[in-house]
């Protein structure tokens, strides 16, 4: 059976040479950047040369506005908290954009219960934020905005540079977690004029355990976690140095293999959603078309009649490793809230699929996955009753409505006695 | 890759990957269509009812692995039954024949309990002097 690994928004394989460059970390420089012996001070010229990759990849002046924590959602969560707790007698307001990660809106979540509020700017149907509405969101209070750079749903890239524009016209910090678009898009801290940027090296082909967080010297963040002073007492704990080693040059390669990743997946995304599209009826891609707007490794899909656990399983069962946003996959039963954000119909939102691209899959990949998945979905089909009731006209299609019958949501609250989400 | 692991157990995964009774019938006695109010997802069984015995049993369903499992196993255990035995089906017995299924899956097994409870009552709403006879003896608890 063929292997396609179509998930690299969550992870990606550790190259060859970033897992030989970490190798000794383990070993022989087993030091604790700490100590102040040779042990200590050779992992300490290490870690330097970390920062100054990762300083590289986002355009920052210089490797003493890098900070390492342990992976994406500990850097949201520096920024977010840090940033609210070090600004709390300025205001207690914050600005987010609906379609945040997890990481950020349950940070702000947390805020909330402690006396912060916080503004949701919604997004067009499309994912992108609506600047207007942003400007707006704005007060005296606000202490910081955080706008995502790529949505790590819907692959939608948000206008960094206008984003900045409104939070410098209102001088309120701009934080942009750059988790799905880091080693993939071009990152720029002083064009966006971002106060802080995170990222983590695991999304392009360096380990997990390590998070960053750029922080502009002029933008104040307390800890988080308290111990000893590293990181510039920014977030205690000992270093990470073999992922921190890995990362950084696993930065460097992203930095320089740039176009040709790019190059390489944006024909594949391409290609899928082509033969998607074709083979498989009543489909839609969630989020921009493939282009400027989307990134070329995203691509966020509706398969309606069909639940999105199903099909997963069945990939997974034919080699094929992909994600779900529907509310079976996940822990809380509720739809991904991007879907719900960008007013996605729940029907829609309960048959959906993400698929993200890495350079390791091919074109003979692609249409293996377009094959098995037109099958897959045939079969669900098969076995769903929804189908069945839109070929009677007795429920519509929302994709592409023929006028008979109800909708699903209209169908749904029927037989369960109360309204879907 | 050389070995495989699921999400869920071998007995539940065989069942969604080779669903057994998957289906409608024609000329079913009874129908019934339920929605999860915790997911939003669909389950329909139907049945074909003689001499106040279930003979036959098909299942479609608009959920997750499990949700296609459960309906799979309670049309295989409910073949047979009468109508009063179908009426005391609990999911539980789908879990238990199904090796167990994750606390946050249980409710897939209810939805199984509930399509075929639906499909029952609408066979007595349809057919009221079958249910009434099959009935006689041993009222249906509540
Ligand atoms: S049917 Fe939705 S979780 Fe099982």
């Amino acid at each position: 059976m063929r292997h396609v690994f179509l998930d690299h928004q969550s992870a990606t394989p550790v190259l060859p040479e970033v897992f030989e460059a970490m190798r000794p970390y383990f070993t022989e420089h087993f030091g604790n950047a700490s100590s102040l012996h040779q042990h200590g001070l050779r992992v300490r010229d290490a870690l330097k040369r970390a920062r100054q990759q990762m300083a590289a990849l986002v355009g920052a002046d210089s490797e003493e506005e890098i900070f390492f924590t342990s992976d994406g959602t500990e850097s949201a969560n520096l920024a977010i908290k840090g940033a609210a707790y070090a600004n709390e007698r300025k205001g207690k307001h914050l600005v987010v954009s609906a379609t945040e990660h997890p990481s950020v809106m349950s940070s702000v979540e947390f805020l909330e219960k402690q006396g912060w509020t916080c503004t949701r700017v919604g997004v067009t149907p499309q994912g992108m934020i609506r600047l207007d509405e942003l400007r707006a969101a704005i007060t005296p209070q606000t202490v910081l905005v955080a706008v995502h750079h790529v949505n790590h749903d819907i692959g939608a890239i948000q206008p960094m540079r206008e984003v900045g524009k409104v939070c410098a016209a209102a001088n309120v910090p701009l934080y942009v977690d750059c988790e799905a678009s880091a080693g993939w898009l071009p990152i720029d801290v002083k064009d966006w004029g971002a106060a802080m940027v995170s990222f983590s090296p695991h999304r392009f082909y360096g380990p997990k355990g390590v998070g960053v967080l750029y922080r502009n010297r002029k933008a104040r963040i307390v800890s988080v976690i308290h111990g000893g002073v590293q990181e510039g007492g920014r977030r205690a704990g000992t270093e990470n140095i073999p992922a921190i080693v890995g990362g950084g040059l696993a930065a460097e390669i992203a930095r320089a293999r740039l176009p040709q990743r790019i190059a390489h997946v944006a024909p594949l995304q391409r290609r899928l959603w082509e033969g998607l599209r074709t083979k498989v009826p009543y489909i839609q891609l969630n989020g921009p078309e493939p282009g400027p707007d989307r990134i070329a490794t995203n691509l966020n899909l509706s398969t309606e009649f069909i639940e999105g656990e199903g099909q997963l399983l069945l990939c997974d069962m034919n080699g094929i490793a992909v994600a779900s946003g529907s509310s079976c996959v996940s822990k809380s039963l509720k739809i991904s809230h991007v879907l719900g954000a960008i007013g996605l119909d729940h029907a829609l939102a309960q048959g959906n699929i993400i698929m993200t691209l890495g350079e390791g899959n091919t074109e003979a990949d692609v249409d293996y996955v377009v094959e098995t998945f037109a099958r897959i979905v045939a079969k669900l089909r098969g076995m769903s009753p929804m189908w069945d009731e839109f070929e009677r006209g007795v429920i519509d299609s929302v994709i592409a409505p023929t006028g008979r019958g109800k909708s699903f949501s209209q169908h749904a609250a029927d037989v369960s006695g109360k309204p879907v989400h | 890759m050389s070995e495989t692991y699921t999400l869920y157990n071998s007995t539940v995964m065989e069942h969604f990957m080779n669903p057994r009774n998957m289906g409608d019938l024609k000329d079913a006695d009874g129908v019934g269509e339920v929605g999860a109010a915790a997911c939003g997802d669909i389950m329909k069984i139907s049945l074909k009812i003689k001499d106040g015995r279930i003979e036959d049993a098909r299942f479609k369903t608009f959920g997750c692995g499990s949700a296609i499992a459960s309906s799979s196993m309670a049309t295989e255990l409910i073949k047979g039954r009468t109508i009063d035995e179908a009426m005391a089906f609990s999911n539980q017995e789908v879990v238990d024949a199904l090796g167990g299924l994750p606390p946050v899956k249980i409710h897939c097994s209810v939805l199984a309990e509930e399509a075929l409870k639906a499909a029952l009552e609408d066979y007595v709403k349809r057919h009221p002097d079958a249910a009434a006879k099959s009935t006689a003896g041993a009222p249906v608890p509540a």
